[in-house]
């Protein structure tokens, strides 16, 4: 049973359809990316599954109809949704947002030891542990984002362009980390990005969206292998 | 109504029939009626300045009344201390209307949303102190005010009441044909620039700071002038008579009327003072129904989730539903 | 000499209630980004609540304990039923809102007890053993109470788990609901907690001003321009500029002359030169944020 399985759904901003039915699935221990070219549909499909957005459809979670559930109930259920945009608590510490992360969380040993591996993975953070998160750099503020989606101990994350607005240098740093937490925690990823290079090289699976449709599908190395995909696709 | 009917005929038309219809009214009301009617427009006047700032500018104030104190004061001092003609006191209130909401404009620049209503907030609620100074009873009359007579009758054959009620009515219409020509000029849509997209206004070239001020000053002006004809129908004025509820007052006859609109401000005064009124006597008429501004609260904020642009926005939307072919 | 003791102390007594009234106003901030410009008149309701259940029961301390309790509770409902429906509203439609719930509560107040002036005894009463001509016991009663509470506050917001999830939900209510916190309930929370701490500050309050409907106007002034004094963005600081301006206020009275008369104009002035020159108040922090 697929961890993840989306069904012909459907997304509206107010009265627009945004998707217009969409399908695809993944597996546990598995990175599926999503990828597409500027409002295809990328975030919109993140955001459907979080419920943030109005949806028709059925999304299924470990077997479970997760549609009708409200977006706090859904991050209960171990989803956690990394935003566009980092979505960081910039009045808060660093510290804070972590601790904020492990919101659902029973345990506080379990917390405490969950803070340190993130650090352990992000010793930048480490260094700026009392910082107000909202004078970190952008790629701080972004290792800050998926750390906290860490704290929940997630079953799922889903992480919007992680590479947005980052220097290549920066965006190379995460995405090492990612590919180590992948290995170390074996999380599930559901990544939507829009450098489909990087993106490509990390995930297992992928699916082309354009303008809210799904249009290829496949393993990851082949897309990527695949010189016209590339270039009709993917510009490069 | 976020921006301003554009010229048409209808529109003249519909202005002159509502000009005309006005001065026939004090010919068949009682001269009580006509008093009332004034005071309506009084705060009528009021409205529309609060309406260009909030409605049109997008800056908040529940503090008008501190204007319309200015405006009040200011007539009655030279009326009662200088022997001024009433209506000759008005270019003096607009001027220091004017000066002092431009000044507070400077201030207001640095605020946004909620911290400048608090502001306002504050200045309203600080008004009556100021008045009741010892400092200044010499000019103010303290505690107790001023008294004076009302203006006499502009005509022969004019009762008191009709008079004042007329000038009154000119005035409001006067104000709110160049209230029209403001916001349809280059400073009228620089103005709603500044309301929806400050950040974009000012880097399309616009002076937000000089607009903002300016506006500040035109909208206590008017509330200024408002404030001296209320000064004139009830012949005097009193410190406790401008207290902060006369700023929430005006802000819900101008959120009832609607507050993007200049017609609105009208609606605004009239309910103001006659939607009071019936509120009291239904509430006298039993024990068990609550006072009206119980009512009012409610009835504002049911406002609020239903009809935000008052009731000339609903107005305006069953004209346009009424217009469109039934489909949608 | 003593003189000026006695001033600052009963200075600091009402600036102890100016806190507890900055102290609402910054909760339902932190919680919600908004000023409840119906606080004060919420609060007047609650002690005039008080009063009945002491007509009622005649123990001060029951009727003070229940009426709090009964406004934490109504601040919630009034949140999820009367603010809810307007919270992604343009922020002037929220304060139309809230100026509505100032006249249902002002009027309403007077409506079921009249506008006669009403007596609240105090909850340090005279025989407590306490005796100091530089204070009378109800102002130190006030002054202790309200530094316990606000204590426990500031505890609350720093160090507790709900307290950060309140101003996380505040701050950015969609990143609130992606770590699974109930945004919803922490705004109801926080109207909970500013109405129970208002409700504390009108009790306190009405054996020195007396209680009537329009009692708390000037209070709430007072109590906003404690609040940007000292900051908004921080309990702690909200609450010592309430009490700074309460014996700011004190000292006016007597050594400024005219002072007596301008109190009201000094809290204006305050409010306005702070949110002029230093928003962030005092104590508060300045929220950086890049555009």
């Amino acid at each position: 049973m697929p961890l993840l399985e989306v069904k012909g759904l459907k997304a509206y901003y107010r009265q627009t359809e945004a998707l217009h039915g969409v399908d695809f699935e993944l597996d546990e221990g598995s990175i599926t990316t999503i990828l597409g070219a500027n409002g295809a549909g990328k975030t919109t499909t993140l955001r459907a599954i979080s419920r943030m957005v109005r949806t028709e459809g059925s999304i299924k979670f470990q077997g479970e109809e997760i549609t009708g559930l409200a977006s706090e109930k859904i991050a209960r259920l171990g989803i956690a949704h990394v935003p566009e945009g980092r979505g960081t608590f910039v009045r808060q510490s660093v510290e804070e947002n972590l601790e904020l992360g492990a919101y659902t969380r029973k345990s506080k040993t379990d917390v405490a030891d969950d803070v340190e591996r993130v650090y352990a993975y992000f010793p930048r953070l480490k260094e700026r542990m009392k910082q107000q998160a909202g004078t970190l750099s952008g790629g701080e503020q972004q290792m800050l984002a998926i750390g906290r989606a860490l704290m929940l101990r997630p079953k799922l994350m889903l992480l919007d362009e992680p590479s947005f607005g980052l220097a290549p240098l920066i965006v190379q740093e995460i995405y090492e980390i990612m590919a180590r937490i992948r290995e170390v925690e074996g999380a599930s990823m559901l990544l939507v990005e829009q450098n489909a290079n990087i993106a490509l090289n990390l995930a297992d699976h992928a699916y082309l969206l354009e303008t809210g449709n799904v249009v290829m599908s496949g393993e990851a190395s082949i897309l990527r292998d695949d010189e016209t995909v590339r270039r009709t696709y993917l510009g490069y | 109504m976020i921006r301003p009917n554009a010229l048409t005929p209808k529109l003249v038309l519909s202005f002159g029939a509502l000009v005309v219809l006005g001065c026939i009214v004090p010919l068949i009301v009682e001269d009580y009626d006509s008093y009332q009617i004034t005071v309506a427009f009084s705060y009528g006047i009021a409205i529309l300045g609060l309406n260009i700032l909030t409605g049109y500018n997008g800056q908040f104030s529940i503090g008008h009344s501190a204007f319309f104190a200015i405006g009040a004061y200011t007539s009655a001092i030279m009326i009662s201390h200088f022997g001024w003609h009433p209506y000759a006191t008005l270019p003096f209130v607009a001027i220091a209307a004017f000066m002092v909401g431009f000044l507070f404009g400077f201030p207001a620049l640095r605020l946004e949303g909620l911290y400048l209503a608090l502001a306002t907030f504050a200045l309203a609620v600080a008004t009556p102190q100021i008045l009741k100074v010892d400092a200044l009873e010499e000019w103010t009359g303290g505690v107790q005010g001023l008294f004076f007579d009302k203006p006499d009758p502009i005509m022969g054959g004019m009762s008191i009441d009709q008079s004042l009620y007329y000038v009154t009515w000119i005035v409001f219409v006067v104000l709110m044909a160049l209230t029209w020509a403001l916001l349809h000029s280059r400073s009228g849509r620089a103005i709603m620039a500044i309301r929806d997209n400050p950040i974009a206004a000012s880097t399309m070239g616009i002076n937000t700071a000089l607009y903002k001020t300016t506006t500040f000053g035109i909208s206590a002006m008017f509330a200024g002038l408002g404030g001296a004809f209320f000064a004139f129908a009830n012949a005097f004025v009193s410190p406790d008579t401008f207290n902060f509820f006369i700023a929430v007052y005006l802000l819900v006859g101008s959120v009832v009327g609607g507050i993007v609109s200049i017609p609105g401000a009208l609606l605004g005064g009239l309910f103001y003072v006659f939607g009071q009124e019936y509120a009291e006597e239904v509430s006298n008429l039993s024990e068990l129904i609550p006072p009206p501004w119980v009512t009012f609260g409610i009835f504002l904020i049911l406002m609020m989730y239903f009809a935000p642009f008052g009731i000339w926005g609903l107005i305006e939307r069953g004209m346009a539903r009424l217009k469109r072919p039934s489909s949608s | 000499m003593d003189l000026f003791l006695q001033l600052t102390l009963a200075g600091l007594a009402i600036g102890s209630i100016y806190a507890c009234v900055a102290l609402a106003v910054v909760m339902i901030y932190q919680a919600t980004d908004h000023f409840n410009f119906a606080q004060g008149e919420m609060a007047m309701f609650s002690t005039f609540v008080a009063w009945a259940l002491f007509q009622a029961t005649g123990s001060i301390w029951l009727a003070f304990v229940l009426a709090v309790a009964a406004s934490f509770i109504a601040g919630i409902i009034i949140e999820r039923v009367i603010v809810k429906p307007v919270e992604s509203a343009p922020v002037f439609n929220q304060i139309i809102v809230f100026i509505g719930l100032l006249m249902i509560f002002n009027n309403l107040a007077g409506w079921f007890w009249e506008h006669t002036t009403k007596t609240l005894p105090s909850l340090f009463s005279e025989d407590m053993g306490f005796e100091s001509t530089l204070i009378s016991p109800h102002n130190l009663g006030v002054i202790l109470f309200t530094l316990a509470l606000l204590l426990v506050v500031f505890l609350f917001f720093k160090f507790t788990k709900v307290g950060l999830a309140m101003k996380a939900a505040a701050a950015n209510p969609d990143s609130a609901r992606l770590v699974g916190v109930s945004v919803g309930w922490m705004l109801a929370l926080g109207w909970g907690l500013a109405s129970a701490i208002g409700a504390v500050g009108g009790v306190l309050v009405a054996p020195i001003v007396f209680l009537e409907p329009n009692m708390m106007s000037g209070v709430l002034l007072y109590g906003f321009a404690g609040a940007l004094f000292g900051g908004v963005n921080s309990p702690g600081g909200a609450v010592a500029g309430g009490l700074i301006v309460g014996v700011l206020e004190n000292w006016a009275r007597q050594y400024v002359p005219g002072g007596s008369e301008l109190g009201l104009t000094f809290a204006l002035v305050l409010i306005v030169g702070v949110l002029m020159f230093k928003p962030a108040g005092l104590f508060g922090r300045v929220v950086v944020k890049r555009v």
